[in-house]
């Protein structure tokens, strides 16, 4: 029991953050704790989301993953490229093109991982280069508006007319985002490979000996980003309702610091599904209430980015040790 | 990051003009020799011209992204603490009457400027000596900082308005050397001197290699970490007042794609990503070869996304390479052994 508490302090932390900043805002503003910005927020986090939990089985795994948000981008254009050549298709079309390009793009990054015992992060950057550069060059920075209809169509899972006349209404990203997000936990939490891939994480070499095969390792996590990173384009296009080449760029970053935020580690072996979605959420909520509360659009990021410093400085800092006189040698930077 | 077992054919010892300069050179070499076979215009002083101007702005930012990695960290907040420290001198020559601003006043802005910069240095040195967080994040949280902080100040706009003698800085020569280029390479010179000579150096390297035993050894690491991000700062100041002699203007936000072609220029000079090896020569090699590249498609007619996917190749390839390279020494060294 006390083990499972300690495991679990992060996300319980950060729960209690949120329900703060959540009493808070409620209290601040009359429109923060109503369905229609329950829903709004929910609408505009899946992406975030689906991104995250992708980068967190990396993250377990002890790799990191720059690319996945240019590789989105480039699964959006070959998609939509692919989907005019066979005449529109559908969903589980667009999402078995989208899925199968994310997995490739992924499977690339753990091929040169593995086979050239590259890290992670220098593959990473060098791929998040090549994927941007090329796609910037064919195509010239030009969006593409001209998408199928099923692609941009808003779809609607759940409508309600609220007293003031205003509808909340839960979109089609929020379903996926929750089966990707069930469908990782499912992968991490019930299933032998999630199981290897913390123990991988944690020691490569211990799992190694342990029988591990490290090259399905690699290419499980990788594969499992790019496949949330194509589902993830998929979705982000359909909810801007048009493909632009540069959109995500720089997306990246924000949902490695949001993931980290949520307990992950980088450097492997641990992170769990409810905390990188507390993480996304976290932000989000404080972005929405920043906005409720009439903030400047321009003092967002530089508050985002306190708050990120403030709490990754005391989730990591053992205030009790700054504060005690520092026994010797132990006290580690 | 990953494991360090995923590296040990990598680590080797350094020695005097050793193996990391192979790597930089022997990709100098190949890519002067196809674009001097691909086009006629390639070896003009015209190219060298751009190099020498273009160079400078990455190569800063390289600088002050070397040390952080020398010891196993990385500073993503590069570029916008760069934008910072220009905003810095932007807002004191306008304080002093714009383009009538005099030298003393600019003289001001930079010191100001140098002591933003080394402010955001010493925060996130601080931060990541005394807590343990990792630098990734530290400087992640510090970047979005800065960024939003940027944005605020300028409502995402430009600022500009700039007195007349500013502009030398980023356009003009001495002896036929660009002054940008000049600052670069004295600033080159001083990483390359502390780093060889000192032993804040030394002490750098220590920490990138381990810096447990670092720490038994008798050396202060917090104090040397909290001093490489606070040097990684000021050479970001360094870079923004560069950046704004060179665009006549400061925006948050320029030179932002730059960030990961520093982490990239790193690796390609040779830098252990995990930190404890690599020197300043190669990484400035390293960055002539980049420029050199992107210079060279720009000739043949190709665009800088194009030239940004290229130098993701040359990366790729050049640790292949390495690896190849560190299999062939281990098969030498096996069959010795026997």
């Amino acid at each position: 029991m006390l083990r499972k508490l300690q495991t679990q302090a992060t996300e319980m932390v950060l729960l209690a953050v949120i329900a703060a900043i959540c009493l808070v805002l409620s209290l601040a503003s009359d429109r923060f704790f109503t369905l229609v910005n329950l829903f709004d927020l929910l609408n505009a986090s899946a992406v975030n989301i689906i991104f995250a939990v992708g980068l967190l089985v990396v993250l377990i795994a002890g790799g990191i993953d720059i690319s996945f948000a240019v590789a989105a981008s480039v699964v959006q254009y070959l998609t939509a490229l692919a989907l005019a050549r066979i005449g529109g298709g559908g969903w589980a079309s667009g999402l078995l093109i989208a899925g199968s390009i994310g997995i490739l793009l992924g499977a690339f990054n753990a091929f040169l991982i593995h086979r050239f015992r590259i890290i992670s992060i220098v593959v990473t950057i060098a791929t998040f280069n090549i994927y941007f550069g090329l796609l910037m060059f064919f195509t010239r920075g030009v969006s593409i508006y001209d998408l199928p209809d099923w692609w941009t169509e808003k779809v609607i899972l759940f409508e309600r007319q609220m007293a003031d006349g205003s509808w909340a209404e839960l979109r089609l990203p929020v379903l996926v985002m929750a089966l990707c997000v069930a469908a990782t936990w499912a992968l991490i939490r019930h299933t032998t490979t999630g199981r290897q891939l913390y123990a991988f994480g944690d020691n490569p070499e211990g799992a190694r000996r342990f029988g591990i095969s490290v090259a399905a390792m690699q290419f499980i996590a990788f594969g499992w980003l790019g496949l949330m990173a194509g589902i993830g384009g998929l979705v982000q296009a359909h909810y801007a309702q048009e493909v632009v080449p540069n959109a995500l760029y720089g997306r990246e970053l924000d949902v490695l610091a949001a993931v980290v935020l949520g307990g992950a580690r980088l450097g492997g072996g641990r992170g769990s599904v409810l905390g990188c979605v507390l993480g996304v959420l976290l932000v989000a909520i404080v972005q929405n209430g920043l906005n409720l509360l009439g903030a400047s659009p321009y003092a967002f990021r530089m508050i985002i980015g306190v708050i990120i410093l403030v709490a990754i400085t005391l989730s990591n800092a053992q205030v009790g040790k700054l504060l005690a006189p520092r026994r010797e040698g132990r006290a580690a930077p | 990051m990953t494991s360090p077992f995923l590296v040990l054919p990598l680590r080797r010892p350094q020695q005097g003009l050793s193996a990391d300069l192979a790597g930089p050179l022997a990709a100098f070499v190949l890519v002067m020799l196809v674009f001097s076979l691909a086009t006629p215009r390639f070896l003009s002083s015209a190219t060298f011209g751009s190099v020498a101007f273009q160079l400078p702005e990455l190569g800063l930012l390289t600088l002050a992204m070397l040390l952080p990695i020398l010891t196993g960290g990385l500073n993503l907040a590069i570029t916008f603490t760069a934008n910072i420290a220009g905003l810095t001198v932007a807002w004191v020559l306008h304080r002093n009457g714009g383009v009538d601003a005099g030298p003393a006043a600019f003289a001001l802005g930079v010191v100001l400027a140098l002591a933003a910069g080394a402010a955001s240095g010493l925060v996130m040195g601080l931060v990541i000596a005394f807590s343990r967080a990792h630098p990734i994040l530290v400087t992640l949280a510090m970047m979005i900082f800065l960024r939003g902080l940027g944005e605020f100040l300028t409502r995402g706009g430009d600022i500009s308005g700039f007195p007349a003698f500013i502009r030398p800085l980023g356009h003009g020569s001495v002896l036929g050397v660009p002054v940008p280029l000049v600052v670069f390479l004295a600033c080159a010179g001083l990483w390359h001197l502390l780093l060889s000579r000192t032993r804040l150096g030394f002490n750098i390297y220590m920490i990138g290699s381990n810096i447990a035993a670092a720490r038994y050894s008798g050396v202060d690491t917090r104090k040397v970490i909290v001093l490489v991000y606070t040097l990684s700062g000021l050479m970001c100041s360094v870079a923004g007042i560069i950046m704004l002699a060179r665009f006549n203007s400061v925006r948050v936000g320029h030179g932002e794609a730059y960030l990961l072609i520093t982490v990239l220029a790193c690796f390609l000079g040779g830098v252990d990503p995990f930190g404890g090896f690599g020197r300043a020569i190669p990484v400035v090699v390293a960055l002539v070869v980049l420029q050199l590249l992107s210079s060279g498609l720009n000739l043949l007619g190709a665009s800088q996304h194009l030239a940004t996917a290229v130098w993701g190749m040359l990366l790729v390839a050049v640790m292949i390479l390495r690896w190849l390279a560190g299999q062939a020494v281990a098969r030498i060294e096996r069959r010795r052994r026997r």
